[in-house]
């Protein structure tokens, strides 16, 4: 029986949005692709323990979906069947494939700018990343009732504005590609930061990696791709034994996957451009790099978030700054700068300040930080972490 | 699909002036390639009317029916394949940068 859940886990990572996708093309009807693919999955839950697992479990699944789907349209009241559904069917029937343009085709379709942003994100994660409604619904903080309807609304615009399902065409990608990136990076840290954990960041990469593969030129996506990658070698050393999140000086660097942090230096490598993500990607290579935190290239790091601040000027960047001055120069600088920030509200203001503050010996000081943190967090990993300095700083 | 184009005045307007000729190149643009069916400006707010029927009684009022900083300033209406080439047609319209455009899809006919 495991044999078969772990099967299913990894052919569910590999193949749901490859069916989900063919499925689309091959109807036009969202909802039923996605029903018909959970049928799919479902009924191997159910047959595989007994009949083994299929030699291609991916075809098997293909397979069951399309005949699903025909079961669906089929039991439909055939009055209300339209001529519409006739040709359904016959493309459902024929045996023609695309799979791999498939999951391309979700992942544009599905971060289209006339779909609201918080819709791309549940509608990739849904379509694209196969999460079930609850799982996303969690990760979003709404009741499940809300994200589903948040995925009927997305769905029916695509349908009756005319969205279409296509990866655009090439006068088109790279006004899209900004678009697409955005999504896969919110999706990334949905999965990074959230309980679903490296599933879900191993699916934003595979598909960075494919948006990559088919535009080797855009170096944003190149940068994206690394930028995940390294952020994504550090997961076994985030969370502590407490279930507390490990800052990077905490971590045990030794737990880093050192093969995929030089599979994401290389990446960046790769990279021509100094874009937004490409520079990210350089920041988090700087640490990536190093085997002591203490060996952090901080001036090296400095220069890097003035150069991005200079591209997308926004507080958070300018909050990063300020960390990297305080750790280059001294806490009072960092402090001083922090001071000035419009970030009222923004829980990893507290946390930065409590921290320099720290350093500087200003223990009472740090510990208001940190309790300020505190009240502003809904996470249990970063409660778990708060609390854990409050009690190193003896308070 | 069928859509509707609401030509929209904007309080943000970008910089770039309209080039002389160019709604008219956008019309013979939409003519040759079969997507603009029709289409017009439409006179400002000022000279709007608006009525409604409440408990079987005729109101007519002055002004548009909602109250905005906005207005619409003229129609479109475009037959194209999908959403993306509505934009892409769209996006070439003068007004696109001296105000905005929105695209709605036709509701159509259930059979």
């Amino acid at each position: 029986m495991s044999e078969v859940a772990d099967a299913l886990v990894s052919v569910h990572h590999r193949d749901w949005s490859r069916i989900v996708g063919a499925l689309i093309r091959l109807t036009g009807d969202w909802t039923l692709a996605e029903d018909a693919t959970q049928d799919a999955f479902e009924s191997a839950l159910a047959n595989w323990p007994t009949s083994g697992i299929p030699d291609n479990t991916g075809a098997w699944l293909m397979t069951t979906a399309r005949n699903k789907a025909i079961d669906r349209i089929r039991s439909r009241e055939s009055e209300q069947r339209r001529a519409k559904e006739v040709v359904v069917m016959e493309s459902l029937q024929s045996s023609e494939h695309d799979i791999e343009d498939d999951r391309l085709r979700l992942i544009f379709t599905c971060a289209h700018p006339a779909l609201p942003l918080a819709a791309r994100v549940a509608l990739t994660l849904r379509t694209v990343a196969g999460l079930s409604v609850a799982e996303i619904a969690a990760a979003f903080l709404v009741p499940e009732a809300t994200m589903a309807q948040r995925l009927v609304r997305a769905r029916r615009k695509i349908e009756e504005a005319g969205i279409p399902y296509r990866v655009p065409p090439s006068e088109q990608l790279a006004e899209r590609l900004d678009g697409v990136l955005a999504v896969l990076y919110l999706v990334f840290n949905e999965g990074y930061g959230g309980a679903a954990g490296g599933e879900f960041a191993a699916t934003a990469i595979s598909m960075a990696q494919a948006v990559v593969d088919l535009m080797p030129a855009e170096s944003e996506a190149r940068g994206l791709l690394a930028l995940m990658k390294l952020q994504n070698s550090r997961r076994d050393a985030r969370i502590g034994p407490a279930g507390d999140l490990r800052t990077l000086e905490e971590q045990d660097r030794s737990s880093w996957h050192s093969d995929e942090i030089e599979a994401g230096l290389a990446v960046l490598r790769s990279a021509r451009g100094r874009g937004p993500y490409v520079l990210q990607a350089e920041i988090a290579a700087c640490h990536a790099r190093v085997a002591a935190a203490d060996d952090t290239d901080w001036p090296a790091i400095v220069v890097l978030y003035d150069e991005l601040l200079a591209l997308t000027p926004s507080p958070v960047i300018e909050l990063n700054r300020a960390i990297a001055l305080g750790m280059r120069d001294g806490p009072a600088t960092g402090l001083a700068i922090m001071d000035g920030l419009k970030l009222s509200g923004y829980r990893w203001l507290p946390v930065a300040q409590g921290d320099l503050l720290r350093r500087a010996g200003r223990n009472a000081d740090a510990a208001d930080r940190f309790r300020e943190a505190l009240a502003l967090t809904t996470s249990d990993v970063e409660r778990a972490e708060l609390e854990r300095r409050l009690a190193a700083l003896g308070s | 699909m069928e859509y509707m184009l609401f030509i929209a005045s904007d309080s943000e307007p970008d910089a770039i002036e309209e080039q002389p000729g160019e709604i008219e190149a956008w019309i013979e643009e939409g003519a040759r390639r079969g997507i603009r069916k029709f289409g017009n400006r439409l006179r400002p707010n000022e000279d709007a009317t608006t009525l409604r029927i409440r408990k079987g009684e005729l109101l007519v009022t002055d002004g548009p029916f909602s109250e905005s900083k906005e207005w619409i300033a003229g129609f479109d209406i475009i037959e194209c394949e999908n959403l993306d080439d509505a934009i892409d047609f769209a996006s070439r319209h003068p007004m696109a940068r001296a105000g905005r455009i929105e695209i709605r899809p036709f509701w159509p006919a259930e059979f």
